[in-house]
């Protein structure tokens, strides 16, 4: 049942796109996301598209198979139990995450990043929980340290598990951060001149060296990760960061930096209408 | 009397003798982990390994399936499934071959446990997983290759 | 100092599926330090030890060659919902824990 909404919901989008895409200069987020999705399943017929929620497994299910094997009983449990705390855990004054967020902070997460018009800027989940912070009188996190807001968030999203991701792109200054994290990911740059689709968009699918690439669409539904066994918790701007630098071969932007929050807006429209998957295993 | 137990199990005479130290008080049980089969698990190669546990010669056998993958993710977890289709299965034991120390587990089954094991292991380089099983007096073994590969990008 | 162990236990038809995650570093001695370069001392689960209702089912030793916070599954036949599953573990160090839980 759930799988065939997501399917209407894509189909739907994609009449959607075609209408837009022959008016707009730009070509709308959802026209982007359906030529990504039409790329893909030319591609690999086989590969069902609510499969992409997890990343490469989808194209091995051998390597999937591992997944749900640890996915019985994840080694990360307890970093998720201590997210748990801290989210229960009141501020000084009293007040809880829960009562400074939309819906108590449940079912929220795929409405972010969102465009916040107010601010002109785009604003990530985290960015909502150092918010939240300051307004209660506490100090904000340094939004790449995996310890605090990397466990926060890890449990955060737990609360919005199977939500659809809906990333909205309203406004022309929205349109205009959306194109600047589409640039983003579509330029070449770095010592090696590859983009971030030089691998998953192009490669998606196949082997480099060992490593089976992920297809954009549906990859930023599962932050964050752990990895290294299943030990290591990696926000998706840490994964970010780890691109730039190790593939790449670039220097990256900062951390929740206007062009990687950006980056992450065009990253999460792609993956519209697909259900979030948190908080996961990876290699 | 676990301990006990266990080492008559496995048949070893010397850490049998502890174990009868441990019942008869003689020893504290911190000394008892002695018990722990420090030969088998200390071998640096499955031969040694196999003299650890007191098997020689165990015969292949089709009942007993192991499912591991075929490309490990990441070698520092492996998820392996043993599964004994032997009647009268007492003991499983898992060793990844190549491993500095092979001998990964043992397992020894009572009281309507069946012969089933699930466990996450750490492999350091590609290597046959085998599993022994013990069985009516009987060692049988399978073994099944699991490939280790070095990266991580994941995503 | 140990973190909880967690026990999953349900039945499936006659058979309880039992699933331990123990919280453990499980050291193999062989690891450095990436900070002191020294290595770290080994350290992990040696013997582990299952009743269901009192009545041992499972009795496992351990290597270093488990993963850490090590994962153990098992099926036992025979036991009813509601009867208690008991998970003790003794490591190297002689530290130890024990966790219980109902077969739901």
């Amino acid at each position: 049942m759930k799988q065939k909404n997501i399917l209407k919901l894509l189909a739907g989008m994609a009449g959607l796109g075609i209408a837009l895409g022959a008016a707009t200069v730009h070509a709308s987020p959802e026209q982007d996301q359906q030529d990504l999705i039409k790329y893909f399943t030319t591609k690999y017929p086989n590969v069902k598209l609510e499969d992409y929620v997890y990343g490469a497994l989808a194209f091995d299910p051998d390597s999937k198979a591992q997944y749900d094997a640890i996915m019985e009983f994840p080694p990360f449990d307890s970093q998720i139990e201590e997210g748990r705390k801290m989210w229960e855990t009141p501020f000084k004054n009293g007040k809880t995450y829960a009562d400074c967020m939309p819906n108590g902070g449940k079912q929220i997460a795929g409405n972010y990043p969102m465009f916040d018009e107010a601010k002109g800027k785009v604003v990530t989940l985290e960015n909502v929980v150092n918010d939240c912070r300051v307004a209660n009188g506490e100090a904000p996190f340094k939004l790449s340290d995996p310890k605090t807001i990397g466990v926060l968030s890890a449990y955060m999203r737990t609360l919005s598990d199977g939500m659809i991701m809906n990333i909205k792109v309203q406004s022309p200054k929205a349109m205009a951060a959306y194109e600047d994290g589409k640039k983003t990911f579509y330029s070449r740059k770095g010592q090696r001149n590859f983009a971030c689709a030089s691998c998953h968009m192009q490669n998606a699918g196949n082997r480099l060296r060992s490593e089976l690439v992920s297809p954009v669409v549906g990859q930023a539904v599962h932050w964050p990760g752990f990895f290294i066994g299943g030990d290591t918790l990696v926000t998706l701007q840490n994964q970010y960061s780890f691109c730039f630098t190790m593939v790449l071969r670039a220097v990256p932007p900062a951390e929740d930096s206007t062009t990687m929050n950006n980056l992450e807006y065009f990253h999460s429209a792609m993956s519209n209408g697909l259900p979030m998957k948190a908080s996961v295993f990876r290699r | 009397m676990n301990a006990l137990r266990r080492n008559v199990l496995k048949g070893t005479a010397g850490a049998g003798t502890v174990a009868i130290a441990v019942a008869a008080g003689l020893l504290k049980p911190t000394q008892a982990m002695a018990a722990w089969n420090k030969a088998a698990f200390e071998a640096k190669n499955v031969g040694d390994a196999m003299k650890g546990l007191g098997v020689a010669g165990p015969a292949d056998s089709k009942e007993i399936a192991i499912k591991a993958p075929d490309i490990a993710e990441n070698g520092s977890v492996v998820p392996v499934e043993v599964t004994s289709s032997i009647a009268g299965t007492t003991s499983i034991a898992i060793l990844a071959e190549k491993n500095g120390v092979p001998l990964v587990g043992t397992y020894n089954l009572s009281g309507g446990a069946e012969g089933y094991i699930s466990t996450r292991i750490k492999m350091g380089q590609t290597s046959l997983v085998r599993a022994v099983v013990n069985a009516g007096g009987k060692s049988y073994t399978a073994a099944k290759e699991v490939k280790v590969t070095i990266g991580g990008c994941g995503g | 100092m140990a973190e909880p162990m967690r026990i999953r236990a349900t039945m499936a038809g006659d058979v309880a599926d039992v699933k331990v995650l123990m919280n453990h570093p499980m050291e193999t001695g062989l690891r450095k330090d990436a900070k002191t370069g020294q290595l770290v001392p080994a350290h992990f689960i040696q013997d582990v030890t299952a009743t269901i209702n009192g009545a041992a089912v499972l009795n496992a030793d351990f290597g270093t060659g488990i993963s850490k916070n090590p994962y153990l599954g098992f099926k036992v036949k025979g036991p009813k919902k509601g009867d208690k599953v008991v998970v003790n573990w003794v490591d190297n160090k002689g530290d130890k824990n024990s966790a219980e839980a109902t077969i739901g």
